[in-house]
């Protein structure tokens, strides 16, 4: 098997009291996108900081390519960065108002020394190409232009140095419905043109339904379950996820109305202080007297069916009385 | 008569950079105990379409024109002290952002007790009491602990419950959410979703919810009109508008969203994209304002501007070469 783009063990960043990621592990192999999903405060934008080493880990390893890179100095992490590029969710706060297009997109390529002025044209022409901007856009200045031509700005620049690893922090959230849909097709195009793996952390569940595949998700900094796209919509099998999908808008009155949503109770606990056991039993419908103590694994014991961290999918610790079973009945 | 009649509403501004025609002569009508969906793109006038309705749009630099009628009584041209009676009283609103739009040096029982107090004329115990009971009303656990509160001890899906709670304090006949539960996640929104659907059954209230996002269309609206580049672009039923969409920008968005990818060439998922930008609001063409973007265009929606048409009851579509009545147009 080849190795993975990325490797993430135990990772835990905590900022102060807030423990904003608590232990989380993920791969991500060569050419394969991640949809990283979860609610406000679930911590899934610190871990894409943490991949970027924006901000440090507290404890764990991050492993790009084989190379641990969790201690690595600046200037020994610098070559790396080559390989690892983010798109971000805000395409007005992220592009330079000072510089023109043109010189967004060629700072990587003149950063890491890799073409001069001249050649570095040609290749921010060619990759403003392939995003779908005209050449007439080098000279503009970001303020020019509109939000989903920013976004192409924002992945022409990520994708210039034809990293091996994209992290895309909600690139799409702040787009209207008709531009966001031409930047997805837009991904979906270079990521399979490029190749690249990508870490695409969101909370919209049909953006990763589109374009992931395979989904990871997080609750109060943990990974709750993971499993390819198809397998977790077609059987969610941790009560939150259930939960999340049960939630999701459906565009279609008819689907919409009569389909069983899963009311949570209250809100997500502090970060500061997240629950006992399973983070997520004082919203649980399910919780049982073992969920209030002992943290349930994401490790799953049957072959062939994608991990789940609760107790109803790992027997161990279930009473009799709740229903076994491949999906939980309410 | 409807409860709520807005006809041939036109809002501009005065800017530094001209005039920005912002809704364009819109008209739509609210029943009593209704969920009237204003929905559409960023800069498509919904939200100011409905801020016309109480008169919270700034009077320096708006121009308007058409008229709102409350029960047959004139609004755009009510006295303001008179027009203060109506402000939170029959018409009141609910805010996007429930970070800013509550006052954070307040509890939430003194804000929600101040309107009950303004418009009820209510003691300060009973204004307190019956706070707490609009607490309970939309789904805050333990009300009688949490009027003491401040903002700030609250999460974002109790705020906009706070909001809301506000909002229906003096029983309004008309409640405008605007994008309500946009920044709330999703497993809250639903929640909040639910206290509108239950406000309407049990108070009876008519509600006119701006938002951008179908699926809370489709989950909560009885009736909808998909606005484009300040006007009414379709008007419908929501069962009806997600079944046979007339006007391509309507079926434009819903291929747009990605629940409807299909698999195209080379197993890749697609999404339908809507070509070209919104028009400017600085200018105003002759002919249909998504002529430039839409794949139906001929040579008459650049001479004239398609009038509303009723294509089915209660169905209105501005197009002049419209979808069948089948889901493709």
């Amino acid at each position: 098997m080849t190795e993975p783009v990325l490797q993430i063990d135990s990772l835990v960043k905590h900022y102060g009291q807030v423990r904003a990621v608590d232990g989380l592990s993920l791969t991500i192999g060569q050419g394969e996108v991640l949809g990283l999903v979860g609610e406000s405060g679930s911590g899934k934008s610190t871990v894409g900081k943490c991949v970027l080493r924006l901000t440090e880990p507290t404890s764990g390893t991050i492993t790009l390519g084989g190379r641990d890179v969790t201690h690595l100095s600046r200037r020994a992490m610098r070559p790396l960065r080559r390989d690892v590029h983010m798109v971000f969710q805000d395409p007005y706060s992220s592009l330079n108002p000072r510089f023109s297009i043109e010189q967004i997109v060629s700072e990587p390529l003149l950063r890491h020394k890799l073409a001069s002025r001249r050649e570095a044209y040609g290749r921010v022409a060619a990759m403003l190409e392939k995003v779908g901007l005209r050449t007439e856009m080098m000279t503009r200045l970001p303020h020019e232009l509109s939000g989903g031509q920013r976004q192409r700005v924002g992945l022409a620049r990520a994708l210039i140095l034809e990293p091996r690893l994209v992290v895309a922090d909600e690139p799409v959230s702040a787009l209207d419905v008709s531009v966001q849909a031409s930047v997805l097709n837009l991904i979906t195009d270079l990521q399979r043109d490029m190749g690249f793996s990508c870490l695409f952390i969101t909370h919209d569940l049909s953006v990763v339904e589109f374009l992931a595949d395979r989904i990871a998700v997080m609750y109060l900094g943990r990974i709750v379950e993971t499993g390819p796209t198809a397998d977790l919509f077609a059987e969610p099998r941790h009560p939150y996820t259930q939960a999340l999908l049960s939630a999701a808008p459906v565009p279609d009155p008819v689907k919409a109305r009569e389909r069983r949503r899963i009311v949570l109770r209250g809100d997500v606990p502090s970060p500061l202080d997240p629950p006992a056991g399973c983070r997520f039993h004082t919203r649980c419908p399910l919780a049982f007297d073992a969920c209030r103590t002992v943290e349930p694994e994401l490790a799953d014991p049957r072959s062939g069916v994608h991990p789940a961290a609760c107790h109803l999918v790992t027997p161990e610790h279930r009473p009799d009385a709740a229903v076994p079973g491949r999906t939980i009945e309410y | 008569m409807s409860l709520l009649d807005v006809t041939d509403l036109t809002v501009g501004f005065d800017t530094e950079d001209g005039h920005v025609h912002a809704v364009k002569g819109i008209s739509f009508s609210l029943e009593e105990g209704e969920i009237l969906a204003l929905c559409g793109e960023s800069g498509c006038g919904k939200t100011v379409t409905a801020m016309a309705v109480p008169r919270l749009l700034p009077p320096q630099t708006t121009r308007l024109s058409g008229s709102i009628r409350l029960d047959g009584r004139e609004l755009t041209t009510l006295p303001e002290p008179l027009m203060r009676q109506v402000r939170g009283k029959e018409v009141s609103v609910v805010f996007q952002e429930p970070m800013t739009s509550l006052n954070p040096s307040f509890t939430v029982g003194f804000q929600i007790a101040e309107v009950l107090r303004r418009h009820e004329n209510l003691s300060r115990a009973a204004a307190r009491n019956r706070a707490a009971e609009l607490l309970e009303l939309v789904g805050i656990p333990a009300p009688a602990q949490r009027i003491k509160e401040y903002p700030h001890q609250l999460s974002g899906g109790m705020r906009q419950r706070v909001m809301i709670a506000i909002a229906v304090a003096c029983s309004p006949r008309v409640l405008i959410a605007d994008e309500p539960t946009t920044a709330l996640d999703v497993t809250i929104q639903a929640g909040v979703l639910d206290v509108f659907r239950d406000l309407r059954d049990r108070l009876g209230t008519a509600i006119i919810l701006i938002t951008h996002d179908l699926g809370v269309v489709a989950d909560i609206a009885d009736r909808a009109v998909v606005m484009y580049a300040g006007r009414a672009a379709e008007q419908a039923p929501v069962e009806e508008l997600f079944a046979r969409p007339r006007h391509p920008y309507t079926l434009g968005l819903m291929k747009a969203l990605p629940a409807a990818a299909v698999t195209g060439p080379a197993g890749r998922r697609r999404l339908a994209e809507i070509p070209g930008m919104v028009p400017s609001p600085l200018a105003d063409l002759d002919g249909c304002a998504f002529h430039a973007r839409c794949p139906q265009r001929q040579d008459d929606c650049l001479a004239a501007r398609p009038p509303l048409v009723r294509h089915g009851p209660a169905h209105l579509a501005a197009c002049f070469h419209p979808g069948h009545s089948g889901e493709q147009p």
